[in-house]
């Protein structure tokens, strides 16, 4: 197979070409998505080159401009919507939340939304408590919704491609501090979108992780390596529906599993995979699961707080370490 | 008067029938709602008639309906069965929506009717998208949004105010105003309790009529769909209406007094036009009586249907939350 090298922001572009291209009733519709060139720059150039019927420089008004893209979905088009962050997402759950996630349910599977909702995610470059966090778990929560976490540039370049296929509603978070990073880029997707991936094979503990933590998860594991224990890396990727076959496929072959999330820990992603190890893979376990969450404060501005509040590869090894105490 | 209309006797008595139709349907209901055949919510939209019979009359097939939890009558109006009306509000699976909606959740796809929408606002974006998606693919269909005054104050209704007009969207939005939302009147609520003018702040073409009066209501929606036509712009229509009964079935009615809705009542739009046609020798008690023996056939046969209808298996709680395509969910 040829591979690219592609910054993750030129994957993801990629993407969004490929749809633009494949599919007349596909449009990109969000702030600043056109004559700026987008608030993270990923849909820069294209303004010029699709012009102003497919891609739409909205106002801010989140609520409304998510609405008008599930209208459209239900119309028949097929629109990507960005919203610049997570945080601003909240100004949009309503119609996300109430009517893109009920509507196919409520209208007993008359009508189905095939709306591809992105947003820039996660922390790491100084932004502070309204543009930083890891929200993906708010809308795991929702039956009704798909969630996407391309962790990889062959994902971020293909994902879109594959939630656009899909008929229901699919969010896709994309996290900021992979934006600028090199990486290859695959023709064509490594799975389907609803499929973990183990992206490192290992026997002595799982790392189960998604996004923005693939990386840091990886870094562990060579560390770990060198310390003679052997880390399987699971991406989670899709973070709903979760693919519980896979983490729990490499459970059973480690005996021990330590879940990596940039999301706050109560309440959150990590504390749902830990349960459901606990409900289906109790006996495969050696020691008890552990979590490595984001700390239980608002994202802070100086950067030795914001890295201090993060999830770190240091804290990873040393949780492996522990972990694998009296093996 | 618009000119395209042909408004004679056959079609007023016909606009009567429609909301005689929801009139004597809805009482039925809350019959049936204290026999506890009908349970959650059960928005009545009695003395609202005459805009849903009004604004449907003048609709072709192929423009869309988006509406909110007080849509019974838009839902009749619009043509959707009254057996699927009232089996979905049995819960029934020959419901319109299969019984996962209720009284709040109309949805039918052959109609082009969107639902009940149960958030106050919440249509509008929905309903500008929907006429995006028709501009975009060269649809000659208009998306028609129902809400309330009460939504005016919501966030969503400016944010799609703007965008229909900036992006020249082919929606007729129609306010039902009737003075209250739930308890609190419009003055309590609103700064500016001109409705209408709201709209020309958006530039929006706009025009208030008299809620109470069909003819009125469909003369002006006939004028809107005219000029949304030829100017490739949404138009706002406010109807100036009162509800005859409580915001919903849980409702003691503190806010307002017995004497307003007794002052309301006698300008209701069923007795407007019954009394109009029989002023004008177009009607007498006879066919007043056909007429309701023909709803109270109808309603009956209704009621068999709805009956009649399966419960979802329990087995297939969780189907149509994701389409069946693709994996979907697990279990």
């Amino acid at each position: 197979m040829n591979a690219q090298t592609l910054t993750y922001r030129e994957a993801l572009r990629a993407g969004i070409e490929q749809a633009l291209e494949d599919d007349e009733r596909v449009f990109l519709m969000g702030e600043d998505v056109g004559r700026y060139g987008g608030c993270y720059a990923v849909s820069k150039g294209l303004f010029d080159y699709y012009g102003e019927q497919r891609i739409i420089d909205t106002p801010l008004c989140e609520s409304g401009f998510v609405g008008v893209g599930i209208g459209a979905a239900l119309g028949g088009l097929r629109p990507i919507v960005e919203v610049m962050t997570v945080n601003f997402s909240l100004l949009a759950m309503d119609q996300i939340v109430n009517s893109a996630a009920t509507l196919r349910h409520m209208s007993g599977g008359q009508f189905n939304i095939p709306v591809v909702i992105r947003m820039a995610c996660g922390a790491g470059r100084q932004l502070a408590a309204q543009h930083s966090h890891s929200w993906e778990n708010f809308y795991a929560h929702i039956p009704g919704l798909k969630v996407l976490s391309p962790a990889t540039h062959t994902d971020a370049r293909h994902m879109l491609g594959q939630a656009l296929e899909d008929p229901d509603p699919v969010i896709i978070f994309e996290h900021v501090m992979l934006l600028n990073e090199n990486g290859e880029v695959s023709e064509s997707p490594e799975a389907d979108m609803e499929s973990a991936l183990v992206r490192r094979q290992g026997d002595d503990v799982t790392l189960i992780t998604y996004g923005g933590c693939l990386h840091k998860a990886l870094t562990a594991a060579n560390k770990l390596a060198e310390l003679n224990i052997s880390a399987e890396v699971v991406d989670l990727r899709c973070l709903r529906p979760l693919d519980t076959d896979t983490f729990l496929g490499s459970v059973e072959k480690t005996h021990r599993a330590i879940i990596i999330d940039e999301g706050w820990k109560t309440c959150g992603l990590a504390g749902e995979i830990s349960a459901i190890i606990m409900e289906q893979g109790f006996w495969f376990l050696d020691a008890p699961v552990k979590r490595l969450c984001t700390a239980e404060v608002p994202i802070p501005y100086p950067s030795h707080l914001e890295q201090a509040a993060l999830p770190q590869v240091k804290q990873i090894v040393e949780m492996a370490q522990a972990i694998m105490e009296g093996r | 008067m618009n000119q395209k209309l042909h408004i004679d006797r056959t079609h007023l008595i016909n606009q009567l029938k429609q909301m005689l139709r929801i009139r004597r349907f809805e009482e039925k209901c809350t019959q049936l709602y204290a026999e506890e055949k009908i349970r959650g919510f059960l928005h009545l939209y009695i003395g609202e008639e005459a805009i849903a019979v009004g604004v449907m009359s003048v609709l072709k097939p192929e423009d869309q309906i988006v509406a909110t939890y007080r849509e019974h009558g838009h839902a009749l109006a619009r043509g959707l069965s009254m057996g699927s009306i009232l089996a979905e509000m049995f819960g029934r699976t020959n419901g319109c929506s299969r019984g996962r909606g209720g009284s709040m959740h109309l949805f039918d796809k052959q109609m082009n009717f969107y639902g009940g929408n149960a958030i106050v606002a919440g249509g509008l974006p929905l309903a500008a998208g929907l006429a995006m998606a028709n501009k975009k693919q060269h649809r000659d269909a208009v998306t028609v949004c129902f809400f309330g005054e009460g939504a005016v104050a919501e966030g969503e209704f400016h944010e799609a105010m703007n965008l229909a007009v900036l992006w020249k969207l082919p929606v007729l939005f129609v306010c039902e105003n009737n003075g209250y939302a739930m308890g609190t009147a419009l003055s309590l609520s609103e700064s500016e309790t001109n409705i209408a003018k709201k709209a020309s702040g958006y530039g929006m073409a706009s025009s208030q009529v008299d809620g109470m009066n069909v003819v009125d209501v469909e003369s002006a929606t006939s004028t809107a769909l005219d000029l949304i036509k030829t100017t490739s712009q949404p138009y706002f229509l406010e109807c100036k209406t009162y509800r005859f009964r409580g915001h919903s079935s849980f409702d003691g009615q503190l806010y307002r007094e017995k004497e307003e809705i007794r002052q309301w009542e006698e300008k209701g739009p069923v007795i407007r036009l019954q009394n109009w046609l029989k002023e004008n020798n177009h009607f007498n008690e006879e066919d007043l009586d056909e007429l309701e023996s023909e709803i109270k056939a109808e309603i009956e046969a209704a009621i068999e249907f709805a009956e009649g209808g399966a419960w979802e298996d329990t087995a297939d709680l969780c189907k149509d939350v994701y389409s069946p395509t693709q994996q979907g969910e697990p279990g």
